[in-house]
């Protein structure tokens, strides 16, 4: 009573006092309100925000924030609102309109206002509208992203209104949307909402997709006869759309059947009943059978002790008198039929989208493959030798990447000196191996696979003694973090772009070395004929160690590359291997152009089958080796096969 | 004048016997039936070396006499392994399970039984269902005939479409090789039926002896492996050493050549493939009751280019040498990674051999290749008969 008392008198003194000459104070406002603010209930608080609102006083926002954030308090003598400075024993009273301050008061004179959770999320609400026009963009950012989290009826006016005064034009874009996806759900009249719903139509997002899902979700319903007013997604036929068993099921859910009895109610029935080693008149021994105790049963029931069984055929029948049904939860049809249009068109384009991003995909796959592969095209292709070590000038090659970062870095400058620097590296190991050990096996190219084999356990369990078993870190540049984004479905990492134009880079690298300068002449002459060649003046000796010493650098360079997206450890090599030998051999030994057509199909074909089995990526290694085993049945040669007197043999 | 198959291969009779006084000794100084000096687990160790042995016999054959160097016997050895092992775990669950089951007031029936196996089987990858490669897993039987069957039909089917299309040299090691590779990923997936990468586990308790010792059990593996040792010994002397191994060598040596002359080529290659790898199945069956557990790390790639490396090492085209390739190197690299080999100080680093020993095996397997391609063998052979 006091306090109403007190309200009065403040009012009253407030209408008296000279300030409110032209307009009503915000304290004035807040003072015909004030029990209900001062202690607010989750209940009535939303009234008395609507009243607040009504009035566009322009001091309201920052009221309703402080006192969402628990900052304003009460003077208890007259009831008066004050922003605060709280010291050590005495706090500062500051005017809420002016910001002023306008006194002290000692602490037991105040009370903070503490409002709950629930009705901090409805002032927030209320908020919304306010930060929607708010002169910060951040802010009227954050009021969008807050709507957007969770989206109910009340935001669209406000939204809307907060449309066409938006000077920023990217966030009107994304109101315009959010009022479209909102309008969608919440407007007014079903015209509305159709109209809305169709404008949605154009757009790719997932949040669009689940305003559309949203609209068109369905509930299971079973009836006796199928309900004439509910809006019907899909009717049920038991036995093809639903089973049996889930329609029984959903039956004794709905309180039209009784409950299955399974084999363990059965088995707890009976255990609960056994009495002297008997139960149902049966010795328990011999309830080792579904048989013998489905007749316990029976006999348990029949006294009465359980509930009787239902046979399969009163299921079956009771199953076939009732109608099984999805119904959706929206009522009007002419709105679901318009969500399921939109959501149809979206779904075609995300499906085409979809079908863009896996090619990007197996693109960027492919180079990766080719890169790896296309040192070992011309090591085994060129010269026929199999250089199982392969995969590790690949690990090499990281490895030079990770230790140039140590000591350089600047990423952008320490990966231009670390290219050129693996490639320097894993050349000179190549030409290394080749002096050493390869050309003494020329003519043994079995003994060149195991000897070269080796060579790659022993670099492998090197490099894990220099570096340790944990992968290390090779960081790419600041320019290819991120993505180059097309729509909501289609995009693709700078990373994968630049491994992809590394890719072309070298392609048109190898073959004008090989097509366009005198070593390629050299090396292709080699090829084809070492004797003949070896007359016409040429070394076939230098000839292969540069020949592999090319190869080899260029896995080096594949290693950066690789090291950038992958993790770099001492076994990323033996990751490679297989699938690059697979590379050279489905492409067509000895030739660039196969190689890359070998890399493209392994690509496709590997993302191919992970996208019809996207759960598992073990499985889609799995088919696709398999089916280059069958394909190698059918193109011995691979795809590009050499003909005539360069095929040797 | 025909003599007699021994007669004609002496070496056959010098290795039964090296084998049959290895085991007599062994068996004299095991815990199970003599002095107990050697410990179970090393009697164990060398039982499964005698495996590796077999396999590594049946590798010679495929490899060094007819020159196919296959990177997928070990596949096939981890698939006999599979095989028994699903009969092992079958059994020793089912036991378990019936115990304590027992004490339930009603006796369980026939499926309840079966699904609380198939939990306790498969609950690891979130599964309770036998698989239908399961079907035979109840009966030693056939699981036995499994272990013959399995990586016989896979190498047949294998074999015959790849000699078929005339895959040789290196085309066909990088072929049987991506087998290996999918079949291993294949398996490492939960979804596979074998557990995934948990593998099958708890092989060395073998069904109805459950009350004997491992000492005993694992003497009477080690015998069983040494006799299967001696029968694959015998077996594979018998076929190189006749007409049939005069072919395989001469299709080594020159396969147009042989084809020429009329011989069927693709079938002696599918059948020594086959064969071969039917023992390898074998060698697994015994293997991996010893070892206790085979998961799909075992059959990766690596395992079976590991096999060319120790009949290399041992030298290739004689089947004393495969056994020696796989004994020697095998016990030493369990030797050397198990820390029994004593560090080396340099002052300034010292070489741990378990960190050390796979460089050591990579470069002396390339010295090998390069200086001595007959393998250890090839030295031995030099000391027997003082000549090149």
């Amino acid at each position: 009573m006091i306090r109403i008392l007190l309200v009065l008198l403040a009012s009253w003194l407030t209408v008296l006092s000279p300030v409110q000459a032209q307009e009503a104070s915000l304290q004035d406002v807040l003072q015909t309100h004030q029990e209900e603010i001062a202690s607010p209930s989750r209940r009535s608080v939303g009234e008395v925000l609507e009243a607040l609102v009504a009035t566009a006083h322009p001091d309201l926002p920052r009221f309703l924030e402080r006192w969402q954030a628990r900052e304003v308090w009460v003077r208890d003598a007259d009831g008066l609102f004050f922003f605060v400075e709280e010291g050590a024993d005495a706090i500062t009273l500051i005017d809420i309109t002016s910001l002023e301050v306008v006194g002290t008061a000692a602490k037991a004179e105040m009370t903070e206002l503490r409002p709950n959770g629930g009705v901090r999320r409805v002032i927030g609400s209320a908020l919304v509208q306010f930060q929607l026009s708010d002169p910060d963009i951040e802010r009227r950012i954050a009021a969008v992203d807050a709507i957007a989290r969770a989206m109910s009826a009340d935001q669209l006016p406000a939204l809307l209104s907060a449309i066409d005064n938006e000077p920023d034009a990217a966030l009107k874009t994304r109101k315009s949307r959010l009022a479209g996806m909102l309008a969608a759900s919440f407007a007014e009249t079903e015209e509305a909402r159709i109209a809305a719903i169709a404008g949605l139509g154009s757009d790719l997002s997932v949040d669009v997709r689940a305003v559309l899902n949203q609209i068109l979700s369905t509930t299971e319903g079973v009836a006796a006869e199928m309900p004439d007013d509910a809006n019907i997604a899909r009717v049920q036929m038991p036995g093809t759309d639903i089973t049996y068993t889930d329609a029984y099921d959903r039956l004794v859910a709905a309180n039209l059947a009784p409950a299955r009895i399974s084999n363990a109610d059965i088995l707890a029935a009976l255990t609960e009943h056994v009495a002297g080693g008997m139960v149902g008149g049966i010795p328990t021994a011999q309830l080792n059978t579904l048989e013998t105790r489905r007749i316990a049963y029976t006999a348990l029931a029949a006294d009465g002790l359980v509930p009787p069984l239902v046979t399969d055929a009163e299921r079956t029948a009771m199953v076939d008198a009732h109608s099984f049904f999805l119904a959706y939860d929206e009522d009007s049809s002419a709105i679901t039929d318009a969500a399921r249009a939109s959501l149809d068109t979206i779904e075609q384009k995300v499906a085409l989208s979809q079908a863009a991003d896996l090619t990007l995909d197996a693109l960027s796959l492919a180079s990766i493959y080719f890169l790896a592969a296309i040192g070992l095209a011309i090591t085994f292709g060129v010269m026929g030798v199999i250089n199982m070590a392969h995969g590790e000038f690949i690990m090499m090659g990281a490895y030079t990447g990770y230790v140039v970062q140590l000591f350089v870095p600047d990423y952008t400058l320490s990966i231009l000196i670390a290219l050129p620097l693996a490639f320097a590296i894993t050349f000179g190991a190549g030409v290394a191996m080749e002096r050493t050990v390869i050309r003494w096996l020329y003519h043994r190219p079995l003994e060149t696979l195991l000897a070269t084999f080796g060579i790659s356990i022993a670099l492998q369990q090197l490099a894990k003694n220099i570096f340790g078993t944990q992968a290390r870190p090779l960081t790419s540049p600041e320019w290819l973090d991120g993505a180059l984004v097309f729509n909501d479905v289609i995009a693709i990492s700078y990373i994968r772009i630049a491994i992809f134009v590394l890719a072309l880079v070298f392609l048109a690298l190898i073959l004008f070395v090989l097509k366009r300068t005198r070593l390629g002449l050299e090396v292709r002459a080699v090829t084809q004929n070492p004797g003949m060649a070896a007359s016409m003046g040429i070394n076939p000796d230098r000839i292969n160690m540069l020949t592999f010493g090319l190869g080899s650098g260029i896995a080096g360079i594949a290693g950066v590359a690789i090291g950038l997206y992958a993790k770099v450890t001492s076994e990323m090599g033996s990751d490679y291997i297989v699938q690059s030998f697979m590379t050279v051999v489905v492409g067509g030994v000895g030739n660039v152009w196969g190689t890359l057509a070998g890399a493209s199909m392994i690509g496709f074909l590997q993302k191919g089958i992970e996208w019809m089995n996207p759960s598992n990526t073990l499985a889609a290694q799995t088919f696709m080796i398999l089916f280059i085993i069958l394909f190698i049945q059918f193109r011995p040669k691979g795809i590009v096969a050499l003909k005539g007197r360069a095929a040797g043999d | 004048m025909r003599k007699t198959f021994i007669s004609q291969n002496p070496s056959v009779l010098w290795f039964l016997a090296a084998l049959g006084l290895f085991t007599l000794i062994v068996t004299i100084l095991s815990e199970g039936f003599g002095l107990g000096i050697v410990s179970t687990s090393f009697i164990k160790t060398l039982g499964k070396t005698l495996c590796l042995c077999l396999i590594a016999i049946a590798m010679d054959v495929v490899w060094g006499y007819c020159g196919i160097l296959s990177l997928g016997h070990f596949a096939f050895f981890g698939l006999g392994g599979y095989a028994i092992g699903m009969w092992l775990m079958y059994a020793r669950t089912e036991t378990i399970v019936v115990e304590s089951l027992a004490g339930n007031i009603i006796p369980p029936t026939e499926q309840e039984v079966i699904d609380a196996i198939g939990t306790q089987i498969f609950g690891v990858v979130g599964s309770s269902e036998f698989p239908l490669i399961w079907a035979f897993a109840d009966s030693l039987v056939l699981q036995l005939l499994m272990v013959v069957l399995v990586p016989g039909l896979l190498a047949l089917v294998f074999g015959w479409l790849a000699f078929r299309s005339r895959v040789t040299g290196v085309y066909l090691s990088i072929l049987t090789q991506a087998m290996t590779l999918a079949l291993a990923l294949y398996l490492f997936q939960n979804d596979s039926g074998l557990r995934g990468n948990n593998g099958l586990s708890g092989l060395q308790n073998i069904p109805g002896f459950e009350a004997t010792p491992q000492a005993t059990i694992s003497i009477v593996f080690f015998w069983a492996s040494a006799f299967a040792l001696c029968a694959g010994y015998l077996f594979f002397a018998w076929i190189v050493s006749g007409k049939l191994g005069s072919v395989l060598r001469a299709i080594r040596d020159n396969e147009a050549r042989v084809r020429f002359l009329g011989y069927h080529v693709e079938s002696y290659k599918l059948f020594v493939f086959t064969i071969t790898a039917v023992v390898s199945g074998i060698a697994g069956a015994l293997y991996y009751p010893q070892a206790g557990i085979i998961n799909p790390a075992e059959i990766a790639p690596i395992a079976s280019i590991y096999l060319a490396v120790w009949v290399a090492i041992g030298g290739r085209g004689r089947l004393y040498g495969a056994v020696i390739g796989a004994a020697f190197v095998s016990l030493l690299s369990s030797w050397f990674t198990g820390g029994g080999a004593p560090d080396i100080p340099l002052g300034f680093y010292t070489i741990q051999w378990t960190d050390w020993w796979l460089v050591l095996l990579g470069v002396s397997f390339v010295a090998v290749t390069l200086f001595f391609p007959q393998g250890i063998g090839g030295l031995f052979d030099k000391l027997v008969r003082k000549q090149p």
